[in-house]
């Protein structure tokens, strides 16, 4: 399957959330003949339950296609999706970055919305051509050409011909593969120069190893060939080397510059080949790597345990599985009083938390516990030695600390005009210094903040969509530390502390925070035998309790004409209802009680 | 145990109109679904006494509204019931009554065909939360008719109350449990107002002024006391008797003894086996075999029942059942509620004090997973 480079395109295509990517996709593949109509199952390009549900990608994901053109010429279309979150931003530049064009997908009757734009400026910025399409034209709220205005005015990308389509019943879709064929730039590149193939993703195959996605920039790379990667530094020998087709992989004798493919060669860990590095020959290396590479780096730590002690091998199987797939996600043992053995983890952002919990309990059927999220912070003792905490529980006596640094964040949130005095009131709530403001167009701000990173992790998002109807996007990178005044607030059940419940908070909202998580607490933990109070303390001085009352009434009154089957289902109910409990010292915790802490504004 | 006589309890599914918090099978009373209903039910109670070929100490029609049937109907479904399963004289025979739908001669003639207790749906005596609990009839009417079935003959009468009913306050507890001693009854139910789900309340939970869980506490404890007070001796989590007069249809349940019952979702416990009919009526007429509800009586089943009554778990009562008296892990936990008052101990065992009744639920499951290895296994047994 082979064209000339010039008739070889690479694209991606992004969209908001729901705007019809994943199903634009699926009729591409239809028209290029890419997977016989019985094995088309939705959205195909989605394969994790999860995604489909979530309707986001989390994994990129790349399919080699064969489109015949009405010019009569083949052509062979690379289409990279994308994953869809600011968590995975550094993997979406990475795809771009493989890319020479990207299709923009808007609703006809939504119009631009947040990653609309967030997608479209990243797309930009990687140097793509942009191909907006208005789709969903078949709904009866469209408004295709109020649309195409707006793409015009906000975007500022020429949207004159953008095709309107609606891909859920394929109407006008060829159109849109005649101007990829039109439109997007065939591949440049020095097939004769040092071999240069940028990573954009990588999987474990459990036969095959680590499988990298690549897009060849430079040179060519064959089966035998002996590869370095440039930053991580591994050598191996390709054992394979070919096209991630609609159905399946298809062998070839070479990638050539311009190409998009995928290359094994028994690399035993994912994390020898990770997104965003350079392969290059080991004999004949390139000089500089391609540009953009930064090492995943997790951000955001919390313990993971299983509800059910017994299921602690289970989970670190599960972890290790989890982890052949993503480099990204970092884990080592600990254990806790109140939950036992678990899992400290490291995330990219919360969103990949969430990924991770969900995969841990869907795929592998566990059942978790996750306490409070963690940034690293950066104590100085008084005796001068230094360290780094992501977890509470090491968090030094407030006398042993001469200097507490957290690590800080430039936030970019972009939002219609509108709501900017709302996104400045909660960046000041967030403790953010303000940096700047740029108006993007007459309508849309681009509002500049530096932002503590635990104020992010601590549901940033959602309280950004709700104070901007969900109309603004965020988008954020790590810039250092700062000086900061830290507490560690821990929470008392009964007089004894429960260390999965201590966070480490700034000294000014500790009181709110205790305030609020105490309240909680008394909601989810039912009436128990005993009186229970809850307590939050910094150092041993309480600043907010509450009491969960003892129970004064369980009774089933009737046992009547002899049915006691409704007796004995309700004492089998309270039996796994204990069972889904934790005993803290004489108290029963619910494990929702751990999760609601972690969303206190719900 | 097979040769001793049985509880026979029969359903009698017919209402006047639905209590809105009651979730008991039941359904329109026409003279002819009557009919049929009696035929049948006559047909199956001597058929079950020849499959059987047991003979009951107790029997028990119980409803629905056993008492809307009318005395004739009554009497055709008792006599034939007594003649099968050889119920004597000395028997303890009940219907179920509602006030302000029968006349005088009702009882005379139910006392005639052997019945011999009567237990009335009083529920209150506050006309105000009679008529928020849905209920068609008075307080006169209530006294009327404890009147008129004392007058038949019925000197073991019980009276059903309700707690902690919309609009209850201690006061109107207490005047309702001092209507009960006024009016002569033997016995007293009163039950805490549940909220089941397929019912009007549960539907419309939401406007309902109920005591909240302290204010329904404090009114189960007071209704203890004052009955207490009144000569009426808690036996079990809901019944009260002066003494003597203990139901006995009902202590067979929770004695874990065996009883046999006919009738659209009547339950029952015979040979080791747990059994009952399903709710539809067209699958009783019809003659649809109960549905199985597996092996009963195991020391879990018995020690739950057994402490729901005021006599509790002994351990002469264990080993006459077991061969073991009470296992030793669970005496030690019910030591432990001792200090709370919620259990106290007996002269070879314990009990649940009223206190402890009103968490029975929480104490039993306590109590029994303190049990070890046996029941722990049953428990993952039936939960899977």
């Amino acid at each position: 399957m082979t064209v000339p480079r010039k008739n070889i395109r690479n694209f991606c295509i992004i969209a908001h959330i729901d705007h019809g990517k994943s199903t634009l996709a699926d009729r591409i593949l239809e028209l290029t003949d890419s997977v016989p109509l019985r094995e088309m199952e939705d959205q195909i390009l989605d394969d994790m339950d999860l995604e489909r549900e979530r309707g986001i990608t989390i994994k990129a994901h790349a399919v080699t296609l064969l489109y015949h053109a009405k010019d009569g010429q083949d052509y062979i279309f690379n289409l990279i999706d994308t994953p869809g979150h600011v968590d995975f931003n550094y993997e979406v530049s990475r795809s771009l970055a493989a890319c020479e064009g990207a299709v923009l997908v808007v609703d006809a009757s939504q119009g631009i919305e947040a990653q609309t734009l967030a997608n479209a400026y990243l797309a930009l910025d990687a140097g793509l051509e942009i191909l907006p399409v208005i789709n969903k034209i078949d709904l009866p709220s469209a408004q295709p050409e109020r649309v195409r205005k707006e793409i015009e005015d906000v975007l500022g990308i020429p949207a004159g011909d953008a095709p309107c389509v609606s891909a859920k019943l394929g109407t006008n879709v060829g159109d849109v593969m005649e101007q990829i064929v039109r439109d997007v730039p065939p591949p440049q590149g020095d097939e004769e120069a040092p071999l240069r193939a940028l990573i954009f993703d990588s999987y474990y195959d459990a036969y095959k190893g680590a499988v990298a996605h690549v897009r060849v920039k430079d040179g060519c790379v064959r089966p035998g060939d002996a590869i370095r990667m440039m930053s991580a530094g591994g050598e191996f020998t390709v054992a394979e080397c070919g096209y991630m087709r609609a159905t399946g992989f298809e062998p070839a004798p070479l990638l050539r510059a311009g190409e998009v493919g995928v290359l094994s060669a028994s690399i035993k860990d994912v994390r020898e080949a990770r997104v965003g590095d350079t392969v290059t020959l080991a004999l004949r290396p390139a000089k500089e790597p391609l540009p953009g590479y930064r090492p995943a780096r997790p951000v955001v730590f919390c313990g993971v345990y299983p509800a059910d002690g017994a299921k602690y091998p289970d989970l670190r199987d599960a972890l290790e599985k989890l982890q052949l797939n993503d480099a990204a996600l970092s884990f080592g043992p600990e254990t806790s009083a109140a939950l036992g053995f678990g899992f400290r983890c490291g995330f990219l952002g919360l969103l990949h938390m969430e990924v991770v919990q969900e995969r841990l309990e869907r795929e592998y059927g566990l059942d978790l516990i996750m306490t409070a999220p963690s940034v690293v912070y950066r104590i100085r003792r008084t005796d001068g030695t230094t360290a780094e905490i992501d977890n509470p529980t090491n968090y030094p006596d407030p006398s042993q600390i001469a200097e507490a640094d957290e690590p800080v964040a430039d936030a970019h949130i972009y939002a219609p005009k509108e709501f900017v005095g709302g996104v400045m009131e909660l960046c000041q709530d967030r403790r953010g210094e303000f940096l700047g403001m740029d108006y993007l167009d007459a309508g849309r701000v681009d509002v500049h903040y530096e932002l503590p990173l635990n104020e992010i992790v601590y549901d940033f998002f959602d309280a950004l969509k709700s104070r901007t109807r969900g109309y603004a996007s965020f988008d954020y990178e790590l810039t250092g530390y700062r000086k900061s005044s830290l507490v560690k607030l821990d929470i008392l059940l009964n007089g004894q502390p429960v260390d999965a419940l201590s966070f480490i908070i700034h000294s000014d909202k500790a009181y709110a925070r205790a305030r609020r998580m105490v309240e909680k607490l008394r909601e989810k933990i039912p009436r128990q035998l005993f009186e229970v109070p809850i307590q939050a303390c910094i150092g041993g001085r309480v600043i907010a309790r509450e009491t969960v009352k003892a129970l004064r009434k369980d009774v089933l009154a009737k046992c009547y004409g002899g049915d006691i089957s409704r007796k004995k289902k309700l004492l089998e109910k309270q039996k796994e209802g204990k069972k889904r409990m934790r005993q803290l010292g004489t108290v029963e915790v619910p494990q929702e009680a751990f999760l609601s802490v972690l969303k206190l504004d719900e | 145990m097979s040769s001793g006589g049985i509880g026979l309890y029969l359903h009698v599914p017919f209402c006047a109109g639905k209590c809105p918090y009651c979730d008991f099978y039941s359904v329109r009373a026409t003279e002819a679904a009557m009919d049929d209903y009696t035929d049948c039910l006559v047909r199956r109670v001597r058929e079950a006494a020849e499959r059987t070929g047991r003979r009951a100490d107790t029997l028990y029609l119980g409803g629905g509204t056993p008492s809307l049937l009318g005395a004739a109907r009554l009497c055709r479904i008792l006599g034939a019931a007594r003649e099968s399963f050889s119920i004597g004289e000395s028997a303890e025979v009940t219907v179920e009554a509602n006030p302000g739908e029968l006349s005088a001669g009702f009882f005379r003639e139910i006392r005639a065909a052997g019945a011999n207790r009567v237990s009335l749906g009083v529920q209150s005596t506050d006309d105000g939360e009679l008529r928020l609990l849905g209920r068609r009839h008075t307080a006169r009417d209530a006294a009327r008719a404890a009147e008129d079935a004392r007058e038949a003959g019925f000197a073991n009468l019980s009276l059903d109350l309700m707690l902690a009913v919309q609009g209850q306050t201690p006061q109107s507890l207490a005047r309702s449990v001092e209507f009960c001693a006024r009016a002569g009854a033997a016995h007293v139910s009163a039950y805490l107002l549940q909220i089941e789900p397929r019912t009007a309340y549960w539907k419309n939970r939401a406007q309902l002024r109920l005591p909240d869980e302290d204010g329904a506490a404090r009114l189960y404890l007071l209704a203890c006391s004052e009955l207490e007070k009144r000569g009426f001796r808690q036996y079990e989590i809901s019944n009260f008797a002066r003494p003597g007069f203990e139901g006995r249809h009902n202590l067979n349940y929770w004695r874990c003894g065996e009883y046999l019952g006919l009738g659209p979702s009547a339950h029952s416990f015979l040979d080791g086996k747990r059994f009952h009919f399903p709710r539809g009526m067209a699958a009783f007429l019809r003659g649809d075999p109960p549905e199985q509800d597996g092996p009963g009586g195991d020391f879990e089943e018995y020690a739950m029942l057994k402490l729901r009554l005021a006599e509790g778990l002994s351990d002469a009562g264990c080993r006459a059942r077991f061969g073991h008296p009470i296992p030793e892990p669970m005496k030690r936990a019910a030591r432990r509620y001792g200090p709370n008052g919620w259990v106290a101990p007996t002269a070879d065992g314990f009990r649940l004090t009223p206190a402890g009744f009103l968490l029975s639920d929480a104490l039993t499951v306590e109590l029994l997973q303190a049990e070890p290895a046996r029941t722990a296994r049953r428990s993952v047994r039936s939960g899977s």
